[in-house]
Order: structure tokens, then sequence, then C-alpha cells
């Protein structure tokens, strides 16, 4: 799998939850100001703990199944994408569970 | 600080943002609780592959050394604080008016068919009884 083996894993984990916005229409990418809104603060305090992390060296990554790209602190721009594909298929779950359930999450569905 | 240490300095963070900073009260819902088992199956995948190749290699002294399906203990609770303060913020957002709608399977001819056809069977099982 080479430099894309992080890449590969993430592209892995949005096929098995996009498919939930056209067969469910779940309505999460059609929600997209919502989603980004959600993503900022989430991506910024994870960034902040990989590099803390990091810095702290708690863990490292293969080079060689990385894509290679550092932003500074030495953060794999691999490690971003994470951030922001794993949010994403948390939320598609989260509104599919909500469509199939019909249990109210509090944003005004009560 | 070890991973170990910040890994549940994480999940108290996450759980406290829930409950008392944007008050979503999600770890009191069922619908959380419903959805937090399927994104455990697929992140135990998902990790399992990126620590099991050795893509992401930790250091020993940082982690307590329990493994689940080859990731540290510790990636569990990165990831359950990661997933609640995602899904705390949109429900956050939702309730102060962004984007509530359109609504989760609004829209969904699947969603209609299979509701259609629980309420047949329900139609038919009190016909039956009568």
């Amino acid at each position: 799998m080479g430099h894309l083996a992080y890449l590969l894993v993430l592209a892995g984990c949005l096929v098995c939850a996009l498919w939930l916005e056209p067969v469910l229409k779940v309505n999460v990418l059609r929600r997209g100001r919502r989603l980004l809104l959600t993503l900022l603060p989430v991506v910024v305090v994870f960034v902040l703990w990989d590099l803390a992390a990091i810095a702290a060296g708690h863990w490292t990554f293969d080079p060689e199944q990385t894509t290679g790209i550092l932003l500074p602190g030495g953060l794999p721009l691999d490690e971003v994408l994470f951030f922001v594909v794993v949010p994403v298929c948390a939320v598609l779950g989260f509104e599919a569970v909500r469509a199939v359930l019909r249990r109210p999450a509090g944003d005004g569905d009560e | 600080m070890t991973y170990t240490v910040a890994a549940l300095l994480g999940v108290v963070g996450a759980v406290l943002a829930d409950l008392f900073v944007l008050r979503t009260r999600l770890v009191r819902r069922v619908v959380f609780w419903a959805t937090y088992p399927i994104i455990i199956v697929f992140q135990l995948l998902s990790n399992g592959i990126l620590t099991g190749r050795h893509i992401v290699i930790y250091d020993p002294a940082a982690i307590i050394g329990w493994r689940i399906a080859f990731a540290p203990v510790e990636d569990l609770f990165f990831g359950f604080a990661m997933v609640l303060l995602t899904l705390s913020v949109w429900v956050w957002l939702g309730r102060r008016g962004v984007q509530r709608e359109p609504r989760a399977g609004e829209g969904s001819a699947l969603l209609r068919l299979l509701r259609a056809r629980s309420s047949d069977r329900a139609a038919r099982g009190r016909v039956g009884e009568g």
C-alpha cells in the first residue's frame, strides 16, 4: 500500500459511512455549514493534542506508509485528515441512528 | 504526562463539555449509546489496521500496555472523547438553530418503505387478534 496506506484506511472509513447520505437521506452533507462548524473546534482541539503527543514522543508515524507531507510540529497531513474524516463518519452514523430510531437528541426535536 | 493519563483527561473533558459547557447531555441519551457501539466496531477495524501494520507506532513508556485489536486501550478513550465532542458540538449547533433542516431521514424512500411495511404488519396483527 506504500505511502497511501494511512489514506486508504481513511478512504475505507468514508466508504463505510458515506452511503448513508443517499440511501437513508441522513442529510448531513446537505447541512454542510453545520458540519463545517462542528469540524472546526474538533480539528483544533485534536490537532493540538496530536502536536503535544508528538512533542512528548507518545507516538510516531511510519514515513513509508504516510504521505510524507509534514505540517509544522511534525504533524503528518494524514493525521489532520483523520480528524476530519472520523468526525464526519461519526455524524453520519449518529444521524442514521436517529433516522431509524427516531429518538430525541436535543437539537429542537423534542 | 503519559498517553494513558492524557486519554483519561480527554474523556473527562469531553463529558464535562457535554454535560456542563454545551449542555447537550448526550451521555444521558439513548440515541448516543445506540450510536456509539456501531462507531466502536469501525474504530477497532480502522485503528487495528493503523496499529497492526505499524503505520502509527506508540512509545511503550507512554501506554499502559493493554491492547485491543492491536491498538492500545488508550485509543478507545481518545476515540470516545473525539466522537463525544463531535456529536455534542453538532447537536449544540442544531439547538442554536444552525441548519436543523433537512432532518435525518427526510426524503428517504427506503425508510418510508420500511415504515409502511412495519405499520402493515402491526395492522395485520391487530386484525388477527380481533
